[in-house]
């Protein structure tokens, strides 16, 4: 029964919650949050067989829904979930015996972080389209008290604004599945089912055309804010800089693709009824205009969080631009884009997180050397740079390469204006990577030994992708592809 | 509009030209009245007004050296235009011989008449105040005046017309409908009806303090019969307001056409609206305070903004 | 079309919304503010309850309920007690430039209103107009948000825009799945109280309330 690993999936964060929430201050809540997002990777993991090999199934009264398409994206978030929690076991440590967080502050974090972890699931597995934006919704007030932890100035500002910016976003949203519902209702009729997205997706091409449009515009500005897109991104960059960096590992790698997933659902629905491009050709504007923005921005950061923080604008302005083009082999590379960036963005966060701690700022300028003192977290830095800068053997070169190609099939004039963007893209990240890994240092040694084993590991797994794709896995891409179209 | 008995139309429009000229300082009379019980004032009555036409109409009129013709003539105008405005506004019944005159624009044009002639005349001495007054005056009147056009836009657009009779016909003898924007229009015209007639907030009609006053600064340089005809004009002004707006928003109980049967019990609601509407007033000028003159073009905005919405939400609704 | 007095009746109480929006709009006084918010709860609860009792959908009663509870009763009175608590009760805002905003507004209520036509000729549905009406009041509040420079005016632009949200969900189209109502009202109740966390943790930072000292974060 998939009930069983979906019940698995979706009480192991819960339960997790509850129980950090009532021990997250003793020593043992960072084994204990590790522990359950474990318990939830091993759900998730079984989930994904099931579904993989068994084909789309309903759940729970037609609740939750699960499809190749996103129970990969449940497997890759359960993963970097447990990944991170690795990570973030000994870099709070840190932060607390450096003085920049008391207890009651990890407490907080390690209930929020499962509830997140929860939030994120729900989103993902939904079938209702109200439900996937409670739940997005209750990913960012999980998130939000994560990135003021520090209780900066900057910190709180730059909280404030994710707040503000995203619920502002999420409401949009929210009148576009009020509007979708508008619509659905008329060919479904009032009550429970009119918002479930299989549903929808039976007679999806009766929904009313002019509405959906006005809707999908709703959603995609919506969710669009949780993505990043420009010209809504400006929470984003302050929000990694500022919180913790496991949560900007977190929200870089996880909550980005979420808020995507969500839109790819109510592209799939606005396509089927319209039957033109619509929805694919704002996705690509929007798409387009995130790599071009943060391409120029990323070469004028100081700060190398919020630098990577515009790298993650930039691919998942990629992403969406590679999902607007449509097509077996944009959306296939598209996911795994999606797969690599969130392997490697976080990897990334990872190692910058503990450079962070041993150069004792997040300044570029005042980080150097990170070899001499500590060549794991220096090579790691210094893979995961090349990785995501799109150098072969790397996974990120493959699924770039894929969509580059089919951008130049399909629409050969964005072919050049991306090639630029990455061209300025891999000149201002690597410039600046290069002396912060090369270079005399002034750092410190750190109490806590650092966990870099989920660097590597997910480094691996890029390189992996890049080198040799598995049968077994190029074949449940397809499949997530041919459902979205 | 069919006409079945020309005689006895043309009766009660006498009829209703003279009621209204006897009523107006009676409403006056009656605001003031309600305005000194609310402020725990014994009133001077109701019949003060009254007192005060006649007291300044027994009097020798003085009259500037400078003064030009204009000057003297302004207070018969002014009469004239409020005289017609309150005559023509149906009242009683929405077929009298005038109403086909009753044109809501025409309306809006008889008091801009009115206006211009009483701010020239106040200027014509070349006084301080004169000019002081006249200025303000064209700065309120520069505001209410689109406010008032939006909202007796908003009434002809149910009614497809702007001939008041047959609004009034359309809104009170049609099956009965909520508007909401009518009811947007009326909070507009009630803030438009206050700053038109120099009522509190905006102006102080009792007061002659050379900081706020607006109409009263006008004026100044009157007495006599000239002041009588000007205050009696006031009178009519105000009593034209509430019948319009008694006309646009609660039009019930008005005769129908080719009922004159009707028309007593017509004239009994209509006394009993002006009583309410009087008593309404006086309360809501108690309520309020006098706000400074530069805060009037933000609460005239309100009117306008109000007026605006209204028309917006009936091309939404379609109500 | 003749319309029963039901659908006139919403339609009033949309206008009414429409207008308190507006009222906050340009009101400075904070207390007044949160007072507004209130009545544009109970307005919202009245047209809840009555859709319920013309379209005979009985979870709109629990809906009209829950709105009656959380936006008439608790927010309100969180937010008197945050501002009591925070000792910015009497606090009077400095907005520049009324009429203009007003004038944007006009502006942001026609957007709308196009925007919305298409979609209310499609509706077979009586309320049909109430779309355009909710819109505009998001859109507004979302002005509002713009506008002001305190922690706690931002806050209500937001609750206020996810009046008009609850607005679009209930009046225009008969009502949500109870269980997405349930969801929002709850993320909406945390969000209060998480804003409220925010309030203490700003002013003990800035020591005021004043979102101006929140500006720092740029790229140059």
């Amino acid at each position: 029964m998939i009930d069983l690993q979906l019940t698995a999936l979706l009480l192991a964060p819960l339960l997790g919650g509850l129980l950090l929430t009532l021990f997250g201050s003793r020593n043992w809540a960072a084994e204990l949050n590790s522990l359950m997002s474990f318990c939830t990777f091993a759900a998730a993991v079984a989930l994904t067989v099931r579904v993989v090999e068994a084909g789309p199934q309903v759940a729970f009264n037609e609740q939750f829904f699960i499809d190749q398409f996103n129970v990969f994206l449940v497997a890759l978030t359960a993963f970097i979930a447990f990944t991170t929690s690795l990570f973030s076991r000994p870099y709070m440590r840190i932060e607390q015996d450096h003085g920049r967080l008391s207890t009651p502050m990890l407490h907080l974090y390690y209930s929020m972080y499962q509830l997140f972890t929860l939030a994120m699931l729900v989103a993902l597995t939904a079938n209702n389209m109200g439900i996937i934006w409670v739940a997005m919704e209750a990913a960012t007030l999980t998130t939000v008290l994560l990135v003021s932890l520090y209780r900066t100035p900057a910190s709180l500002e730059a909280a404030w604004k994710y707040f503000i910016l995203c619920g502002v976003g999420i409401a949009l949203a929210l009148f576009g599945t009020i509007l979708l519902y508008f619509a659905a209702e008329r060919v479904l009729g009032q009550g429970g089912t009119a918002l479930l997205w299989t549903h929808l997706n039976e007679v999806k091409g009766e929904l009313e055309p002019t509405v959906l449009k006005l809707a999908f515009i709703f959603l995609l500005v919506g969710y669009g804010t949780k993505i990043g897109l420009v010209p809504l991104h400006s929470w984003l960059p302050d929000a990694h800089a500022e919180g913790p960096t496991p949560v900007s590992a977190v929200l870089s790698g996880l909550l980005l693709n979420v808020a995507l997933c969500a839109v790819m659902r109510s592209k799939v629905l606005v396509d089927g009824s319209l039957e033109t491009h619509f929805a694919g050709n704002l996705m690509m504007g929007f798409g387009l205009l995130s790599v071009v923005v943060a391409a120029l921005f990323l070469s004028r950061q100081k700060d190398i969080k919020r630098m990577f923080a515009y790298s993650s604008i930039e691919h998942m302005g990629l992403i969406t631009f590679s999902f607007g083009m449509g097509g077996p082999v944009a959306t296939f590379a598209a996911l795994l884009h999606m797969t690599v960036h969130s392997l490697t963005k976080s990897a990334i966060f990872f190692a910058v997180g503990h450079a962070v701690q041993k150069a004792g700022t997040q300044q570029m300028e005042n980080i150097r050397g990170m070899l001499q003192i500590s060549p794991t977290v220096g090579w790691g830095l210094m893979l995961g740079t090349f990785a995501i800068l799109g150098m072969p053997p790397f996974g990120v070169f493959a699924s770039e390469f894929l969509i580059i190609t089919t951008a130049m099939h399909d629409h050969p004039w964005t072919t050049p204006i991306l090639l630029a963007a990455l061209g300025i893209a891999f000149a201002a990240i690597f410039g600046r990577v290069q002396p912060i890994v090369f270079g005399e240092t002034t750092a410190r040694r750190l109490p806590h030994p650092p966990a870099l084993l989920p660097v590597f590991a997910h480094l691996l797994l890029v390189l992996i992708l890049g080198l040799y794709m598995p049968p077994y896995l190029a074949n449940w891409y397809r499949q997530a592809a041919a459902l979205l179209g | 509009m069919e006409n079945t008995n020309p005689t006895l139309g043309i009766l009660f429009q006498l009829y209703q030209s003279l009621l209204v000229v006897l009523l107006a300082p009676l409403l006056t009379g009656w605001v003031n009245q309600c305005r000194a019980w609310l402020q725990n004032r014994s009133g001077p009555g109701l019949l003060q007004p009254f007192r005060t036409l006649r007291k300044l109409f027994h009097k020798d009129a003085v009259i500037a050296h400078n003064a030009s013709p204009l000057f003297r003539v302004t207070p018969y105008i002014l009469f004239g235009c409020m005289w017609l405005a309150a005559a023509i506004i149906p009242i009683i019944a929405v077929d009298l011989p005038f109403s086909p005159a009753a044109d809501v624009i025409a309306l809006v044009g008889v008091f801009a008449l009115a206006r211009m002639f009483i701010a020239l005349a106040a200027m014509d001495i070349g006084t301080a105040f004169g000019s002081l007054g006249a200025r303000r005056e064209m700065l309120v009147s520069f505001l209410a005046e689109p406010a008032l056009l939006m909202v007796l836009f908003s009434a002809s657009l149910i009614s497809h017309s702007t001939q008041l009779p047959r609004i009034v016909e359309v809104l009170a003898h049609q099956q009965f409908v909520l508007y909401p924007s009518l009811a947007f229009a009326a909070l507009a015209f009630v803030i438009v009806l206050l700053a038109e007639n120099a009522r509190i907030p905006v102006d102080n009609p009792s007061t002659h303090l050379e900081l706020t006053m607006i109409h009263e600064a006008m004026i100044l340089e009157y007495s006599a019969r000239h002041l009588a005809l000007i205050e009696w004009a006031g009178s009519l002004k105000l009593f034209a307001y509430i019948s319009l707006g008694i006309a646009l928003f609660f039009p019930h109980g008005i005769a129908e056409v080719g009922n004159w049967g009707a028309v007593p019990a017509a004239i009994l609601a209509l006394l009993g609206k002006l009583l309410l509407a009087g008593a309404g007033l006086a309360l809501l000028e108690t309520l309020l305070a006098k706000m400074r003159i530069f805060r009037a073009p933000e609460f005239l905005g309100t009117a306008f903004l109000l007026a605006v919405l209204g028309l917006l939400i009936h091309f939404l609704l379609g109500a | 079309m003749p319309m029963t007095y039901t659908v006139q009746f919403i339609n009033l109480l949309a206008a009414i919304l429409l207008l308190i929006v507006f009222a906050m709009l340009s009101q400075r006084r904070i207390l007044s503010l949160i007072n507004l918010f209130a009545w544009q709860g109970l307005v919202l609860s009245v047209s809840t309850f009555v859709v319920a009792y013309s379209t005979v959908q009985h979870h709109l009663y629990y809906s009209a309920a829950l709105t009656l509870l959380l936006k008439v009763l608790v927010l309100p009175w969180l937010l008197h007690r945050l501002i009591r608590k925070l000792n910015v009760r009497w606090d009077v805002e400095t907005l520049i430039n009324i009429p203009t905003t007003m004038l944007v507004g006009i502006a942001l209520v026609i957007f709308s209103f196009n925007l919305a036509t298409p979609i209310s000729e499609l509706s077979e549905s009586i309320t049909r107009g109430l779309i355009g009406i909710a819109l505009a009041s998001v859109l507004l509040s979302l002005l509002m948000m713009l506008t002001r420079r305190k922690a706690i005016s931002q806050v209500v632009g937001f609750l206020s825009m996810e009046n008009g949200l609850f607005f679009a969900a209930t009046s225009a189209t008969h009502g949500m799945p109870l269980v997405v109502e349930l969801g929002i009202a709850l993320d909406v109740l945390v969000a209060t109280f998480i804003f409220g966390i925010f309030f203490f943790q700003i002013r003990e930072t800035f020591d005021s309330l004043d979102i101006t000292h929140m500006e720092k974060l740029k790229d140059d």
